[in-house]
């Protein structure tokens, strides 16, 4: 979003309504795409200005996928880049929309996934209380909501660089404290056997079955953040990304609505680790070190910030290298294949795979008008 | 439009790359595909390659042939985290459909790997070089083979062999993971039972640079110090002990002395004569089983180590056994792999550290190597063979019921302080 679009959506008098403060949930249209009908709150309406055909074969695709593909496709790959995606996508938000790159994405997911295991059931039997899922998981989310938020406490009052040196601190802090906590954390081993919960006749442990799950839970968040930027709190941390100075003086909170968009963020996050948890049936320490936190970094960069699809677009690309660059190249090599495309990519489309989308279609059709232009990178 | 060009261009290369990847070789009546996971990222990735190294040399010594067909590896990688251990195992079974799947390298890969195998009934599991006492002991899954011992077994008889040189009392510093718990079991359990005391336990976490704090808590009266740490962290601790004036003699772990250690520059150096370690093998066994490995992994490998290691050997042996048994029912995989796993059981042949065999929960039974750093006649140092502790088992030649009541290694188990 420019900066000239901002000041119509305050001229146009979203800014009264802004300064109430409505709740984030309520749609209200800043940005109406659809202008000639920006009262209509209905549900065919609202999924009229929502979907385009893209969207639908795009749903359609994603919801017949496990029927055409193998379990290991389902599975491995299907569900994992859903489950990495939503983790990317909480930093897609913050990084994009808040302009707040922060590594400690991966440790809140983390955190998140240790809760279960704590709460919930585990080979570790000395430490898991037991309790059944529908407790234990609201009770991990909850905490690694009020984690993250601390997070956001701690980093925003910083700036670029200093802001990923402070949660990369926070991140590795808490992998050394996973590694070497016996009584809570179960050290070097971490926790075997977090198995995903039985819901009646369906068993999540099956691939098609988490599919789905990874996909309703990737689908709702991409959702959410697609909705909450056009709120009047997702527009005023767009407005705090491209001048702080200016939404200070026109009387916003800038430091309450930055640590706000940890806590979302991290709710996300902790959705996605919950998930990567229950993918790998397992948490150690090694789940969430730095390599992790920085492929979550990489996957948000290769698929580019500018829209909430970047994330899950960076997933795709990357569990697939993971998985089939060591077929192309014999051995140790194979790592410089996966290196060697995040290069290209970043090379040549500075904004992601989105970038070179955005490029094909700058040629072919017109420019969408949802991408999140940014004035100031 | 030039650069838009180079843009799409790129991106139907990187399609092209994608989709080659994707679309697996077709399937051929004359080959056989056989898994092969190794670490060659992340802490483990030297080994790895060495690992390699073992399990190509046991293929090259057929061939490339058994069972009457054509083996092709599919090569894995992890970076030594369960994760990604079973990630890529998962694609090497559902995606190229592998019937049999070699590795993984480390203790925590090897415990995953077997919770994998169970979902997976109908392709055999063979361990690459994995070391951990649980991955057959608790919960063993029916399709996984180990050929090799594991940690503990690897220590069975440097307890006794300790006391014999008169360490009535040690320290014990070790890394504080699965594998240096089995270690640090295999030999407290018959030292512990013959009067010795481990007076105290520092677990330090891998990759420890300092130990200073450890080195201060150290008793005086010890009469010497069992150092269970790896590569350079035993180097650190080393170089820091004598530092700091301390002249206890070392007991080392299966992977404590090697040539980092035994290359080993500072003042102390003389000390390290008469260390005594144990493990599966020893670069100075005297056999010609033995003699004819090193030359033929030399032979073959040119930018290999100056011999084959631990990881190398591990590798050989459990790709020998895999690929003896295909030979042995003529490739026949049908049924189930009934036949196949069959003739994985009676396995028994004379490997080049000792009997290749294993028990009924499909784990290694075989020798331990107890050794001595010694000075050879052009200065430097090496390992010498002084005793050889044949068919040891699981249960570290303790009953399975005495074995059940110690339990398995961890940080509290076993225990002897006073």
């Amino acid at each position: 979003m420019s900066a000239a679009y901002w000041r119509r959506a305050i001229n146009s008098g979203a800014a009264a309504r802004m300064q109430a403060r409505p709740s984030p949930t309520q749609p209200s249209v800043v940005v109406g795409v659809d202008r000639s009908e920006p009262t209509t709150r209905g549900w065919v309406a609202f999924l009229r200005r929502e979907l385009s055909v893209r969207h639908v074969v795009i749903l359609v695709g994603v919801l017949i996928y496990p029927f055409v593909a193998s379990p290991f496709f389902t599975y491995q790959i299907g569900a994992q880049a859903l489950a990495l995606g939503l983790i990317a996508l909480s930093l897609t938000m913050l990084a994009g929309y808040g302009g707040m790159v922060s590594l400690a994405q991966m440790t809140v997911a983390g955190l998140a996934g240790y809760l279960v295991a704590i709460f919930g059931h585990s080979a570790a039997t000395a430490i898991s209380l037991n309790w059944p899922w529908w407790v234990a998981v609201p009770f991990a989310l909850a905490l690694a909501v009020v984690f993250a938020t601390a997070v956001g406490w701690l980093s925003v009052r910083t700036e670029g660089i200093y802001t990923i040196m402070i949660t990369l601190a926070i991140g590795v802090a808490l992998f050394y404290l996973a590694q070497q906590n016996y009584t809570l954390l179960n050290g070097h081993q971490g926790f075997n056997q977090v198995f995903p919960p039985k819901i009646g006749d369906v068993d999540f442990r099956a691939p098609v079955a988490f599919y789905y799950l990874a996909l309703a839970c990737a689908l709702l968040g991409y959702f959410f953040v697609k909705h909450l930027v056009r709120t009047p709190f997702g527009v005023a941390l767009q407005g705090i990304r491209d001048n702080q100075r200016r939404m200070h003086a026109l009387g916003y909170n800038v430091m309450a609505h930055r640590v706000a968009a940890y806590a979302v963020g991290g709710l996300l996050a902790a959705v996605g680790g919950v998930l990567i948890t229950w993918y790998n049936n397992r948490i150690s320490p090694g789940s969430m070190g730095l390599g992790v936190m920085i492929n979550i970094l990489v996957i948000a960069v290769l698929g580019g910030m500018k829209h909430p699809v970047g994330a899950f677009v960076g997933a795709i690309v990357f569990v697939l290298l993971q998985n089939f660059a060591i077929d192309l190249v014999d051995r140790e090599r194979f790592n410089l294949v996966i290196g060697g495309v995040f290069l290209v990519i970043v090379l040549f489309s500075p904004d992601g795979l989105l970038g070179l989308w955005a490029m094909v279609r700058s040629r072919f059709g017109p420019q969408s008008p949802n991408t999140n232009q940014r004035r100031h990178p | 439009m030039k650069v838009m060009k180079r843009r799409v261009w790129v991106r139907s290369l990187l399609a092209a790359a994608v989709a080659a990847a994707v679309v697996s070789p077709a399937w051929s009546q004359e080959t056989l595909k056989i898994g092969l996971l190794a670490t060659l990222e992340g802490p483990f990735a030297v080994p790895g390659q060495d690992s390699m190294r073992g399990a190509d040399l046991a293929l090259k010594e057929k061939n490339g042939m058994a069972g009457g067909k054509k083996i092709e590896f599919i090569k894995l990688s992890s970076d030594a985290t369960p994760d990604k251990a079973v990630a890529s195992t998962r694609k090497a079974v559902e995606q190229d459909k592998v019937p049999i799947m070699i590795g993984p390298l480390s203790g925590d890969e090897g415990i995953a790997v077997k919770n994998y195998a169970k979902t997976q009934p109908g392709v055999t599991f063979i361990n690459g070089s994995s070391g951990a006492q649980a991955t057959t002991l608790q919960d063993p899954a029916p399709n996984f083979y180990r050929f090799n011992t594991e940690g503990a077994q690897w220590m069975v008889g440097l307890g006794e062999h300790a006391l014999a040189k008169g360490y009535k009392k040690v320290f014990l510093i070790a890394e504080d993971y699965g594998f240096p718990y089995s270690q640090v079991q295999g030999f407290m359990a018959s030292y512990c039972a013959k009067g010795g005391k481990v007076v105290d336990k520092a677990w330090v976490p891998l990759g420890t640079k300092d130990y200073s704090s450890v080195i201060a808590r150290m008793p005086k009266d010890i009469d010497a110090v069992l150092v269970v740490l790896g590569g350079s962290d035993a180097v650190n601790f080393l170089t820091q002990y004598e530092q700091t004036g301390g002249n206890k003699p070392m007991i080392g772990g299966s992977i404590t002395v090697d040539q980092t250690v035994l290359n080993f520059k500072g003042k102390r150096r003389e000390s390290l004569l008469g260390t005594a370690s144990a493990g599966p093998m020893a670069d100075s066994i005297d056999t010609p089983e033995w003699k004819k490995f090193v030359a033929d992994y030399k032979a073959a490998f040119k930018d290999g180590f100056p011999s084959p290691s631990l990881f190398a050997y591990l590798y050989y042996i459990n790709t020998k056994a895999t690929l003896d048994a295909l030979d042995a029912v003529k490739g026949d995989l049908s049924n189930g792999h009934k036949a196949y796993r069959e003739a994985l059981q009676k396995t028994n042949f004379k490997g080049p550290a000792g009997t290749v065999k294993i028990d009924s929960n499909r784990n290694g039974v075989g020798p331990t190597y107890i050794t001595e750093v010694v000075k050879a006649s052009d200065g430097s140092f090496y390992n010498k063979v002084v005793k050889t502790v044949p068919d040891i088992s699981q249960t570290l030649g303790l009953s399975e019921t005495e074995f059940k009541k110690m339990g398995l290694g961890s940080r509290d188990v076993p225990d002897c302080r006073k």
